[in-house]
């Protein structure tokens, strides 16, 4: 209930966090709470400095991987094979990602992945909807029991199943086909969907469902035209799981496309540019980049409601 | 309700057409019933058939998948039966022996139980910290540090590992250069082979604890700050008894899920150590089943491995439900 209240964190510095910094920072002067409110702010002010040159370092810290897998990705082949790393380049090329899309049919592999995320995304997100849906708007027996189950499924190690699944998929012909990865990927992504939602779609008010069966709207009416679109943020939120999830996979493309790579995805194709005796890391930081992208433009479209829906879920 | 409308309207009309008849009074007594006892049937299963695609789906590749596991852990289960046409043969708890028989299988425990504990303490420590830095500053550096770890965080693993290795690679790697390491090769001992692959990973997870509890402590309402400050608590005093006790439910699902995350691993270690390092040195218990059922073709010792590793999490699952009901939670 309380999500609505909690502010979207990264870009809009709302007011209480000014206000509560206030008060945190006059805390920390304790003992001296009686001094004059500009000696308080100079005991303040280094602390604060501190604070945001440290953030500032993590920060570049944290993105430093990312910045190098880039840069790496366009950088001429000579400048990666030296052994003075500079963190630089004067003559930006793009032979890595030539030679990442040449070899091994990479736009291909780029589709696929996106078929694949792209199909488990839409399917979990409407069957979450409604399981979501059914758990939160009625009561019935078995409910606590099943969304205990739910919970207790998003433990399942999936990496162990892959040996049962393999067996199923190649019993049910699904081996070396695309479908092999969407299936699973839309079970395993179902449980933490459903338990992430449940928090979206108890937040809309039960007096909303009374007054549309008042007005006569009819139960699949009110589903998808009043609840659908109110839920939608949520449903943006919990889809970066489940494409996330589905996107890096890698276990599971390496152990059901076994022999034909045409429906391979982009994480096996990445690692064609492993060799044992040299490894080519123009073509491997440039097929990372290819890869890491839609994640990151996914993740920034949606990040706001990202946390808002994180902080909801935990709180719920 | 429309439905119900139209159709009460042309049997009415009859009714009024033919007043004087015999069969009349019959309809209305048999119609009510029906209505009422369809609309009770049908609120009854509602929730049902809106579960039924998820119950579906999860059962045939869930729920049918861990039974597999299960039996094919108590099977005579190798290349053998799968491709050979042998017929398979019930070994009960064989496979289980010969697994804990095996020094390495409790070696690969060992290290698993010891790289998860370790993954997960500095991830919560980073994560936490930086939380707490990230209510001290302003706007910009907030943004910066956000940004930078939502892209750590939507990083996919395969190419986190990928780059994480180029950047420890002793010839061409920024980071030996920077710390003066020379050729110092991270991913030729056990000790640093597991150190580069938790500091992966730790990148890779820490903003989710970090952006969860961060957004925990902005949904402290101000008001009970200043109420503490008021109060002339200190902000130590304020920290231990305001903010880390509401925090607790927050911190309690951040700890499980790294818990359950980290025990996982599987990806950072197949691509960073090269399929469990120099000798298996670097395995944990995934990669392990992995390569006993797909490299070595021993499927029952990899299945076995998969339900000593489910009973584990499944553990670490009734732990958290525990603290969960002790909390009063509803679910």
């Amino acid at each position: 209930m309380s999500r609505t209240v909690t502010p979207a964190v990264p870009p809009t510095p709302t007011p209480t966090t000014g206000a509560a910094s206030t008060t945190g920072a006059g805390a920390a002067t304790g003992a001296g709470a009686s001094t004059a409110p500009t000696g308080r702010l100079r005991v303040r002010r280094p602390w604060r400095l501190a604070a945001e040159a440290s953030a500032l370092v993590v920060a570049v810290v944290v993105a430093f991987p990312l910045y190098w897998m880039v840069l790496s990705a366009f950088k001429p082949a000579g400048e990666i094979q030296s052994t003075e790393a500079r963190p630089w380049t004067l003559s930006p090329s793009l032979d890595s990602f030539r030679r990442v899309f040449e070899q091994q049919e990479f736009g291909r592999y780029f589709l696929n992945s996106l078929f694949v995320a792209g199909s488990v995304v839409l399917a979990s997100a409407l069957i979450a909807f409604l399981a979501a849906t059914a758990v939160t708007r009625f009561r019935f027996r078995f409910r606590t029991t099943l969304l205990i189950m739910f919970l207790v499924a998003q433990m399942v190690p999936i990496e162990a199943l892959t040996i049962p699944l393999f067996f199923l998929m190649r019993d049910t012909g699904q081996l070396n086909t695309l479908w092999s990865l969407v299936l699973p990927h839309i079970a395993f992504s179902l449980p933490f969907a459903i338990w992430m939602l449940r928090g979206f779609v108890k937040a809309v008010p039960e007096a909303l469902e009374e007054a549309a069966c008042i007005d006569g709207a009819s139960r699949t009416r009110f589903l998808w035209q009043i609840l659908f679109p109110l839920v939608f943020p949520g449903l943006v939120a919990t889809s970066v799981f489940s494409f996330i999830s589905t996107w890096n996979d890698f276990l599971f493309a390496k152990s059901f496309i076994i022999s034909d790579t045409s429906q391979s995805t982009l994480p096996m194709a990445l690692l064609v540019f492993f060799k044992p005796d040299e490894n080519d890391w123009g073509g491997i930081m440039a097929g990372s980049t290819v890869m890491t992208v839609p994640v990151l433009v996914f993740f920034v479209l949606v990040q706001r409601r990202l946390v808002s829906g994180l902080g909801g879920a935990v709180k719920d | 309700m429309k439905h119900e409308a139209t159709a009460a309207l042309p049997k009415a009309v009859p009714e009024k057409t033919a007043p004087a008849t015999a069969p009349a009074p019959v309809p209305p007594p048999v119609t009510p019933p029906e209505r009422a006892s369809g609309g009770r049937h049908g609120s009854r299963w509602t929730p049902w058939l809106y579960l039924a695609p998820a119950l579906v789906v999860l059962a045939a590749l869930l729920v049918y998948p861990i039974y597999q596991l299960g039996l094919i852990s108590f099977l005579e289960y190798t290349q053998a039966q799968v491709s050979g046409g042998e017929p398979t043969t019930f070994k009960g708890l064989g496979n289980y022996r010969t697994l804990f028989s095996d020094s390495q299988f409790w070696e690969v425990l060992l290290a698993t139980v010891v790289f998860a504990a370790a993954c997960v303490v500095t991830t919560l420590g980073v994560g936490c910290a930086l939380a707490v830095l990230l209510t001290r500053v302003r706007a910009l550096p907030r943004l910066a540090l956000m940004l930078a770890a939502l892209g750590a965080w939507a990083t996919p693993a395969v190419t986190g590992s990928t780059v994480w290795v180029f950047l420890f690679d002793p010839d061409h790697g920024p980071v030996n250069r920077m710390l003066g390491l020379g050729d110092f090769s991270w991913t030729y001992g056990r000790h640093s082979a597991f150190a580069l692959v938790l500091f992966e990973v730790v990148w890779c997870s820490f903003p989710f604890v970090m952006v969860t509890v961060y957004a925990g402590i902005k949904a402290i309402p101000s008001e009970v700050l200043e109420a503490a400050s008021l109060d002339g608590a200190s902000q130590w005093r304020t920290w231990r008894s305001v903010i880390a006790p509401m925090l607790r439910p927050i911190l309690i699902v951040v700890t499980i899920q790294s818990i359950i995350w980290d025990f996982k691993v599987f990806t950072q270690i197949y691509v960073m150590t090269a399929g469990g390092g120099i000798a298996g040195q670097n395995l944990v218990l995934n990669v392990y089943a992995y390569q006993k059922a797909f490299a070595s073709s021993q499927y029952s010792l990899g299945s076995a491995i998969g339900i000593v590793m489910l009973l584990i999490l499944l553990t670490v699952t009734l732990v958290y439900l525990r603290l969960m009901r002790r909390q009063g939670e509803e679910l």
